[in-house]
């Protein structure tokens, strides 16, 4: 490791695990250095974006494959982990039932199939894994088989998002339609809105964002990573070299939609809710912006821009709500015309 | 259907490829049309034809890009190469360099001939792979016969054009093919280049199976032992190159009436 990225890594660890938990725990409120949850859970929902970011460089910045689809694996794993979130709610919900709110709303007798195990936290550790995994499996299978790539790859994705969030908008696919999951109560016994529950969150997240980071660099490092690279330069090459440049493909896809999935999983509790607008063609849009903006094939370039764009997000739905489609526009097109290499790519010529 | 009346194909002796009846149309357009054609093990094959005669499309069947319609592709003792994909067609020992000069622009050329290096190529394998210094001397030796061992460490994308096509014929090297498919190997070369070429191509034959198609014809009769002229789709003459070059239909299709 570069000392630079040794510093950078050092540092985010401090940071994570050290200063923020004190800031955040230590110092009372009021106290001009504590830090309030409002931006714990901030930092917290950036980092789940950030672990997003580093599962779609993988596909397009390293194998040159561009998902628009990458939000669908993100929602899936946090519906896996709010169908837990809704049963650890027992009979504290509105209705006083032992069936989340919405059941009891459209009048059903009983959990539907789909429901099977979800009380239990480790059959939604297998979903979250799971769901995302296999769909990605099945559908990199045929697509890489078939030999669909670049922008018809790309449109085929954002098409299986939009059918994905077109059937979880129906109240009868089970669930919560529209509104989707919110209301939580607890995880693992834990109250979701006491400090610490969020500020273990929080550490668990920056857990899982420094080991994706860390794995990532491993994986494209490796010879595996230089074939990746070998089919975005020259798939045909790659072929007649003797790649089966299919499985490589699934591989890498499958391992990203994962990883989005476990970035959802951690995000529902941060944020307290999910709903099917997690699957809009223009959230997994915004997923490569954050990559473009950062520098692609870069990995710490996706976190950088997950990081830049979001927080310019913040900003601009404060203070300007109404603009920041026409910002995010602006700087997708200033980025793709003067930082073809992503804001990272300016930093290293420096 | 033609294949089945053909009897049992068990290539013969000494034969490491055999195109048999090969058509293949687009849209109609017939590109290969009852194309047969026999390599010998050991063999420097030059085929020329003016444009449109086929030639790339027969290398495009050879390497599993194209299904032909009709006729049997055999390689070495019985692999039938219209059943295999371009990876499985890599493995029985066929390498093939592109018209367009493709390698990994981003990696460096040594990456680049790691890559192509003949070894377990799934994925498996691939996550835990490390180069041991048998490894290490192959690459740099194959560096050295293709003249880039001071390059070894230059991104790939960043090198000359004629350093780009040995790059790639270094990449076969290491693929330790039987038989080589070279689609205007000499294309874009200085002429110091192009001899240094025809020096390589000719060494490597006897213990190689060389298939060459050309368009600069005072390469290929430096070259050449036995010459295939393609026109339309099918072999219009073979044989020697003097001969060939003497031939009255071959002098019809490349001047013209």
């Amino acid at each position: 490791m570069s000392s630079p990225m040794r510093l950078a890594v050092g540092g985010f660890a401090i940071v994570a695990f050290l200063l923020v938990p004190i800031l955040n725990l230590m110092m009372p409120p009021g106290h001009p250095l504590h830090l309030s949850a409002f931006w714990v859970t901030l930092a917290g929902k950036i980092m789940c974006y950030a672990i997003v970011a580093l599962a779609l460089d993988l596909v397009w910045g390293y194998a040159g494959i561009l998902s628009l689809g990458h939000g669908l694996f993100f929602a899936l794993g946090g519906y896996g982990m709010g169908m837990y979130l809704m049963r650890q709610i027992g009979r504290e919900g509105q209705y006083q039932s032992e069936l989340p709110d919405f059941m009891v709303f459209l009048d059903w007798k009983e959990l539907p199939w789909q429901w099977w195990g979800s009380e239990h936290f480790l059959w939604a550790l297998l979903l979250i894994v799971l769901v995302p995994g296999i769909l990605a499996f099945v559908f990199g299978y045929f697509a890489f088989r078939s030999r669909v790539k670049g922008v018809y790859f790309s449109i085929i994705t954002q098409a299986l998002t939009f059918a994905a969030m077109l059937l979880f908008f129906r109240n009868a696919t089970g669930f919560g339609g529209n509104n989707g999951f919110t209301d939580f109560k607890r995880i693992l016994g834990f109250s979701v809105t006491a400090p610490e529950t969020r500020m273990a969150l929080f550490a668990i997240t920056a857990f899982f964002l420094l080991s994706t980071f860390l794995f990532s660099r491993w994986l494209v490092s490796s010879k595996f990573g230089r074939v990746l690279a070998a089919i975005r330069d020259a798939e045909p090459r790659a072929m007649f070299c003797g790649y089966n440049t299919v499985h490589y493909k699934v591989a890498i896809f499958t391992l990203s939609a994962v990883l989005c999935g476990i970035a959802g999983a951690l995000y529902v509790p941060q944020v307290g809710i999910i709903n099917p607008s997690e699957m809009s063609p223009a959230n997994s849009i915004e997923i490569a912006i954050w990559v473009a903006v950062g520098g692609r094939g870069t990995l710490a370039g996706a976190i950088l821009g997950a990081g830049l764009v979001n927080g310019a997000k913040s900003f601009f739905t404060v203070a300007f709500p109404e603009y920041w489609l026409f910002a995010l526009g602006a700087i997708f097109i200033a980025v793709t015309l003067f930082l073809p290499r992503g804001v990272l790519g300016v930093l290293q010529r420096r | 259907m033609k294949i089945a009346t053909l009897p049992e194909i068990k290539a013969v002796h000494g034969t490491v490829l055999y195109l048999d009846g090969i058509s293949v149309s687009f849209d109609g357009f017939k590109a290969l049309n009852n194309l047969s054609l026999a390599i010998d093990a050991g063999e420097l094959r030059c085929v020329i034809g003016p444009n449109g005669a086929g030639k790339t499309t027969m290398m495009d069947v050879i390497t599993g890009k194209t299904r032909p319609d009709e006729g049997r592709a055999v390689f070495g003792q019985s692999a039938d190469l219209t059943r295999l994909s371009e990876a499985e067609i890599a493995h029985q020992g066929i390498g093939r360099k592109f018209q367009k000069p493709t390698i990994f622009e981003r990696l460096s050329a040594f990456e680049n001939l790691e890559l192509a290096m003949k070894a377990d190529k799934r994925v498996r394998a691939a996550l835990f792979a490390r180069l041991n210094s048998e490894d290490n001397d192959k690459i740099a030796a194959t560096l050295t016969v293709v003249g880039l061992q001071e390059s070894a460490d230059r991104e790939a994308g960043l090198l000359s054009h004629g350093q780009k096509q040995w790059l790639e014929i270094g990449m076969l090297l290491v693929q330790e093919p039987q038989l080589l498919l070279l689609d205007e190997p000499v294309a874009g070369m200085s002429d110091q280049e192009t001899e240094r070429t025809a020096e390589l191509f000719l060494s490597l034959a006897g213990t190689h199976s060389l298939v060459v198609v050309e368009h600069d014809m005072a390469f290929i009769e430096s070259i050449a032992r036995k010459v295939t002229v393609l026109h339309e789709g099918s072999v219009l003459a073979e044989g020697p190159m003097e001969k060939v070059k003497n031939d009255p239909r071959v002098i019809e299709v490349y001047l013209g009436r």
